[in-house]
This record gives C-alpha cells, sequence and structure tokens, in this order.
C-alpha cells in the first residue's frame, strides 16, 4: 500500500510520486487531465436534465414518468404511425385500386412493385428462393405452371389463407400415401412411377411395364391428376407430362412421393400480414412471369 | 484534510474502494431493477400465456443446449424497423415462463421470438438438416443430427418439477403425464388430444417431422420444431391492447 511519507517529488516533471518504486521506477501521482474532469463533470449535469426530462427514479409505488411522459410503447406507436403517415397516400391508393389496374399507373406501379418486393423477401425467399425460383418441394413462382391457378384471384387466395394449414379458408387436398398406407404394392408403385415418368417423356428403364402403370394410374390416380394426368388447379394436383417436377424427376424421388405421399403446406398470410401487404404481394407474384 | 486527500483514502485501500465501488454499483442497480417490480408493463398478466407444453419444453432445452441463442435474440424490441419487419414487439409476459429467458443479445441470424406458424414443419426440418438447402446463402450450421437422434423424455417429468419450483405454475397433474403428455403432442393421438387441450390450451398436435407415425418414436427434431412453431403465438394482438398497462 502507498504510503504518502514516502511521497518524492519527481525531479524531472516537479510533480510527486505515489510512494511506490519498482526497481527505481516511481508512478507518478498526476491530477485528472481537465478536459477528462469537464466531461465528466457535464455528464453529469446531463444526467441531473435526463432524469428530470425521462422516466427515471424508482418511488415507492412508480417510477418518475419525466416531464414529457416518453414511453417506449407510445414512442414506436409513434414512429409507425409517422411511417404509415408517409406511406399513406400510396398505401391507401393501392388499397382502392383493382390489382389488374395498378400497372396504369406508373407511380402506383413503383411502389407496388417495391411493397411486394421486400415483403416477398422477408416472408417469402426462404421457401420459394430470392427470386421466386423455388426449390425441392417448395413451387416455382417464375413459371406459368400453377398447382392453384395463376390467375390474379387464384393467387390472392393461395397467399391469403395458404396450402395445407390450420386455415379454414385454406387450401387443401391430400394425395393418398399409396406404399405408406398399403393401397398400392412396391411392384405397382414401380410401374405407375416409369408410367408417370414416360408422360413427360422422361427415359424409362428397359421392361418397364408401361401398360400395367396406365392401368394403375387409372385406376388410382386419374381422379385427382384427370385421365390425361394433366393435373387438376381444383384440388392442387399437378400436371403430371409437364417436366416441371416439385419433387424431383429422378425414379427414387418418384417412388417417394407416391410411396408417402408430399402434401406439403404454406402458412396461411392474412394472419400475418396486412391486407394492402397482401394485395402488393399478388401482384409481385402475379408479375414474376406466370401470372394468368 | 481536502476533499482531494479524503479520496486519496479510498484509492490507496483496496477493501475499501471495493466497498466504495459495490455501493455506487447497487445504486445503479436498483435504479434499473427495482421500478421493474411495478411497472404495469412488466409484471401484467396477458390473455393466451401459458407455460410450455412438455414437449415445447424438451425442445427449448434441446434449443439452450445447441446454443441457438449465440446467432438469435428472441425479442422483438419496440422500434419502428423491428415491427415492421417481424411484427408486434415483445411483451414481458410472452418470457413469464421462460426459466431461463432466451431474449439473446447477438443477431447473427433474424429474431426468432415471433418465428411460429411462419413456416411450415417441413421446411424447419429442411432448414435444420441441411440450411443451405433452402437459403443458399445461409451460414447456420446444419443441425443434422437432431431429427435422427431419438429425443430422450426419460427427465421430462423432472424437468417440469425444476421450472414449478423457479415458479411456473405447473400442476402435478401435468408433472404427472408430461411424458404421456409429449407423445400424444408429437404424435396426434386425437383420443388423448382433449386432454392435452385442456392443460395446455392451443397447443400444436401433430406429427412434427412427418416421421413419428412411421418411425413410432419422436426425434429431438420433433421436439425443437413444435418449440419454434409455439414461439410468438400465445397472445391474440388484434385484442391486446398496448396503452393499457404504459406504466
Ligand atoms: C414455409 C414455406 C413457404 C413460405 C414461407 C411461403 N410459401 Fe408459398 N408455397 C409453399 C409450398 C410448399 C407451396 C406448394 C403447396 C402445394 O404443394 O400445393 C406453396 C405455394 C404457393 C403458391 C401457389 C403456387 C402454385 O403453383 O399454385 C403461391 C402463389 C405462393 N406459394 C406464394 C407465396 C407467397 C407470396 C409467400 C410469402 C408471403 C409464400 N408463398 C411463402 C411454401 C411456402
Ligand atoms: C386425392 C388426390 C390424388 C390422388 C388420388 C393422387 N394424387 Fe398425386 N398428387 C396429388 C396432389 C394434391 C399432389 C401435390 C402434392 C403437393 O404439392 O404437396 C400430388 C403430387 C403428385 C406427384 C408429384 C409431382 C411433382 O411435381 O413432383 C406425383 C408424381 C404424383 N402425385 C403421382 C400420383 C400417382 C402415381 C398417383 C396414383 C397412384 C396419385 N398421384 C394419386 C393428389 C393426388
Ligand atoms: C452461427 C449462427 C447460427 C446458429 C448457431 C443458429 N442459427 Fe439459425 N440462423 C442463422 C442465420 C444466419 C439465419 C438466416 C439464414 C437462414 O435462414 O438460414 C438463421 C435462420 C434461422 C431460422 C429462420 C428465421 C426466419 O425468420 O427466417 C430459424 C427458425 C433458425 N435459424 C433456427 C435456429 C435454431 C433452432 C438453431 C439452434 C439449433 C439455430 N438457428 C442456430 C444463424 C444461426
Amino acid at each position: 500500500m502507498a504510503d504518502p511519507s514516502n511521497e518524492k517529488l519527481d525531479t524531472v516533471t516537479g510533480f510527486k510520486t505515489t510512494g511506490h518504486e519498482w526497481d527505481g521506477i516511481a508512478e507518478l501521482n498526476q491530477p485528472l487531465p481537465r478536459w477528462w474532469l469537464w466531461i465528466f463533470y457535464a455528464c453529469i449535469l446531463f444526467s441531473v436534465g435526463y432524469w428530470i426530462v425521462y422516466p427515471a427514479w424508482p418511488l415507492v409505488f412508480s417510477a418518475t414518468n419525466g416531464v414529457i411522459g416518453w414511453n417506449s410503447r407510445t414512442a414506436v406507436d409513434e414512429a409507425i404511425a409517422q411511417l404509415q403517415a408517409d406511406r399513406g397516400p400510396m398505401v391507401d391508393k393501392l388499397s382502392k385500386t383493382e390489382i389488374a389496374a395498378i400497372k396504369d399507373d406508373p407511380e402506383l406501379l413503383d411502389f407496388t412493385r417495391a411493397y411486394g418486393s421486400i415483403a416477398f423477401k422477408e416472408n417469402c425467399a426462404p421457401c420459394h428462393g430470392a427470386g421466386g425460383g423455388g426449390a425441392k418441394g417448395y413451387p416455382n413462382l417464375i413459371d406459368d405452371d400453377w398447382l392453384w391457378g395463376g390467375s390474379i384471384d387464384n393467387i390472392a387466395h393461395t397467399i391469403a389463407y395458404g396450402v395445407r394449414n390450420a386455415n379454414s379458408d385454406s387450401r387443401y387436398s391430400e394425395m393418398p400415401a399409396f406404399g405408406r398406407d398399403g393401397i398400392l404394392t412396391g411392384a405397382q408403385i414401380r410401374d405407375v412411377t416409369q408410367y408417370v415418368r414416360s408422360l413427360s417423356g422422361l427415359p424409362v428403364p428397359h421392361g418397364s411395364d408401361l401398360e400395367a402403370g396406365a392401368k394403375i394410374f387409372a385406376d388410382n390416380c386419374a381422379s385427382c391428376h384427370g385421365d390425361d394426368a394433366r393435373g387438376d388447379q381444383e384440388i392442387g394436383a399437378p400436371n403430371l407430362t409437364d417436366a416441371i417436377w416439385l419433387y424431383g424427376s429422378a425414379t427414387p424421388d418418384v417412388v417417394a412421393t407416391i410411396t408417402n405421399a408430399r402434401n406439403s403446406s404454406m402458412p396461411a398470410w392474412s394472419e400475418r400480414l396486412d391486407p394492402t401487404t397482401l394485395k402488393a404481394l399478388t401482384f409481385y407474384v402475379h408479375n414474376l412471369g406466370g401470372g394468368e | 484534510m481536502s476533499a482531494w486527500a479524503k479520496h486519496q483514502i479510498l484509492e490507496t485501500n483496496a477493501i475499501l474502494l471495493m466497498i466504495g465501488a459495490l455501493i455506487v454499483i447497487s445504486i445503479g442497480g436498483i435504479v434499473e431493477i427495482v421500478p421493474l417490480f411495478y411497472l404495469k408493463n412488466t409484471i401484467e398478466t396477458v390473455d393466451g400465456v401459458r407455460p410450455y407444453t412438455p414437449l415445447e419444453l424438451a425442445g427449448r432445452n434441446i434449443y439452450v443446449r445447441e446454443g441457438c441463442y449465440n446467432c438469435h435474440s428472441q425479442m422483438v424490441r419496440p422500434l419502428r424497423d423491428e415491427v415492421e419487419r417481424y411484427g408486434h414487439y415483445s411483451l414481458a409476459a410472452e418470457s413469464m415462463y421462460d426459466r431461463p429467458f432466451q431474449w439473446g443479445s447477438k443477431r447473427t441470424g433474424p429474431d426468432l421470438a415471433r418465428v411460429g406458424g411462419k413456416y411450415s414443419d417441413t421446411w424447419h426440418l429442411d432448414h435444420l438438416n441441411d440450411p443451405r438447402s433452402v437459403i443458399p446463402a445461409s451460414i447456420m450450421p446444419s443441425y443434422r443430427w437432431l431429427a435422427e437422434t431419438e429425443l430422450d423424455i426419460t427427465y421430462l417429468d423432472e424437468d417440469l418439477m425444476v421450472q414449478k419450483a423457479l415458479g411456473v405454475p405447473y400442476t402435478d397433474e401435468m408433472i404427472e403425464n408430461a411424458k404421456r403428455d409429449a407423445v400424444i403432442q408429437g404424435t396426434l393421438d386425437p383420443v388423448e388430444a382433449d386432454d392435452l387441450l385442456a392443460r395446455y390450451p392451443n397447443a400444436n398436435i401433430r406429427d412434427f417431422t412427418g416421421t413419428v407415425t412411421a418411425s413410432g418414436r419422436l426425434t429431438e427434431a420433433d421436439a425443437l420444431i413444435a418449440y419454434l412453431q409455439s414461439l410468438g403465438t400465445a397472445i391474440d394482438f388484434n385484442l391486446y391492447d398496448d396503452n393499457a398497462n404504459i406504466r
């Protein structure tokens, strides 16, 4: 411990030392720099002002509220109200304009594109890809092949209520798990797999019994996928003749699809997003390339 | 003795300095912490918030075990940009049964406080198995073993007991049924589902990974997805009044 009686005057600087000494090296006892001290005092003064203006001190039954009555909840409400006011005229216009008419108003068109694209990146890109190109199990939204229909109304409905979820207006249908539930045998599944693959011109292994496959298809699959296998958008049954595969076209992929069925689902976005955002998204998706 | 010299007493005496520092820091702590005990917006109870179901709790344990909180926060702050992106800001009531809370302090990935219902179970499974299969540029690690590892529910009831000791209102009935409830929630046994729903309203009951029905066993991924799908879904914000409990 420093002993004040050990304090010496440093001959070079003229300051006292603390009395510590290590191998002849002593520690100067200098006062705090002036600039530092003044900033320190200024901070103390500032904090007094802060206590008065903002909520701060705990009292017995509540805390001081501060003279301006600031509160994080009202503050964020105000910030959002301000944002809505800034966007207001355009959002208003968008909510009142038919989707088909958006493109007639260049300013609204720009706004809707930007609005839709941001909402798409945040909510849809994780499944449908940043550009809407899709991935295995998540449909491509750019092409003109639609599971549930590519008209504005159909797209709007799919986005708002989703597919195979708990929402009562959700799109719904269920392909049976033909293998898992024992409706078809392994051999039958292999036959119908090759038949289905042949429909879009894929090469099938030698010796595949396409005729048997066609029969199995007519008996088990045509009710949903159609006699011509061109699908049915009413129940989201994909067109199997168009060489566009949601779950892959390789034999093991198709066997897995028929054995277990996929029945993938998409959330109902009306539960998370407001009607104007849904509208912008519908417009955005419809305009990605495949809208009807 | 001048004031300066008095200060020297503190500066030159380690014990005194420590006591002094402790007093100053305590004042800071009291000022910051004590008001939370009586601020309405930190102690309000909100309709819909309930303790985690046993399966969700098991998922939460995996979340903690895997250190997901190192990259993900669970706290939508009351700031415009966050509310715009994630949805309603988090309420204190939403973490009232979190022991310990998972607010986190680092966002390498997005906030997860409102992720429940945002994606499908399949997506979560794909994403946990290989994030790059759905988000090509993702830097999140793969957690492939979760879907391969059977969920260990041996100590699930004791887990509820620990939570209860920490103040979560699990009843004896809940603790007694913990293991069965986990199995029911993960495998969709409609006969028993009513009991579970009476204990834990609005619980999602289904085969989260789509493999339980066939394999007859719950995996860690089932529990984790059940937990993720429950996050931020408890409160109906159409009914909640932001301004009711401001102070
Ligand atoms: C959790 C993953 C996921 C997210 C997120 C998601 N989708 Fe989907 N979406 C799907 C799946 C899976 C399907 C196909 C469902 C099926 O099999 O019928 C689909 C289908 C669609 C369809 C119908 C495609 C067709 O061919 O008929 C549209 C349109 C669509 N999504 C738009 C959106 C929009 C817009 C968003 C963002 C608000 C979005 N999706 C977010 C998974 C997702
Ligand atoms: C109850 C209606 C229904 C029946 C019956 C049905 N399917 Fe499907 N099928 C669907 C639906 C709906 C989908 C889309 C599932 C999805 O998107 O998740 C589908 C998807 C498929 C796919 C995936 C297509 C792709 O793009 O990857 C194949 C292959 C298929 N079905 C083949 C069959 C075969 C073969 C049969 C008969 C053995 C059959 N389906 C019977 C409704 C049906
Ligand atoms: C190294 C950091 C890191 C760790 C550890 C990590 N994540 Fe992530 N996570 C990310 C990043 C980055 C993203 C954004 C890209 C993506 O979606 O993959 C993300 C995205 C997510 C999303 C999608 C969120 C959304 O709204 O789009 C979920 C859900 C998720 N992570 C869950 C988890 C879980 C559960 C764990 C623990 C098992 C975990 N993460 C561990 C970095 C991480």
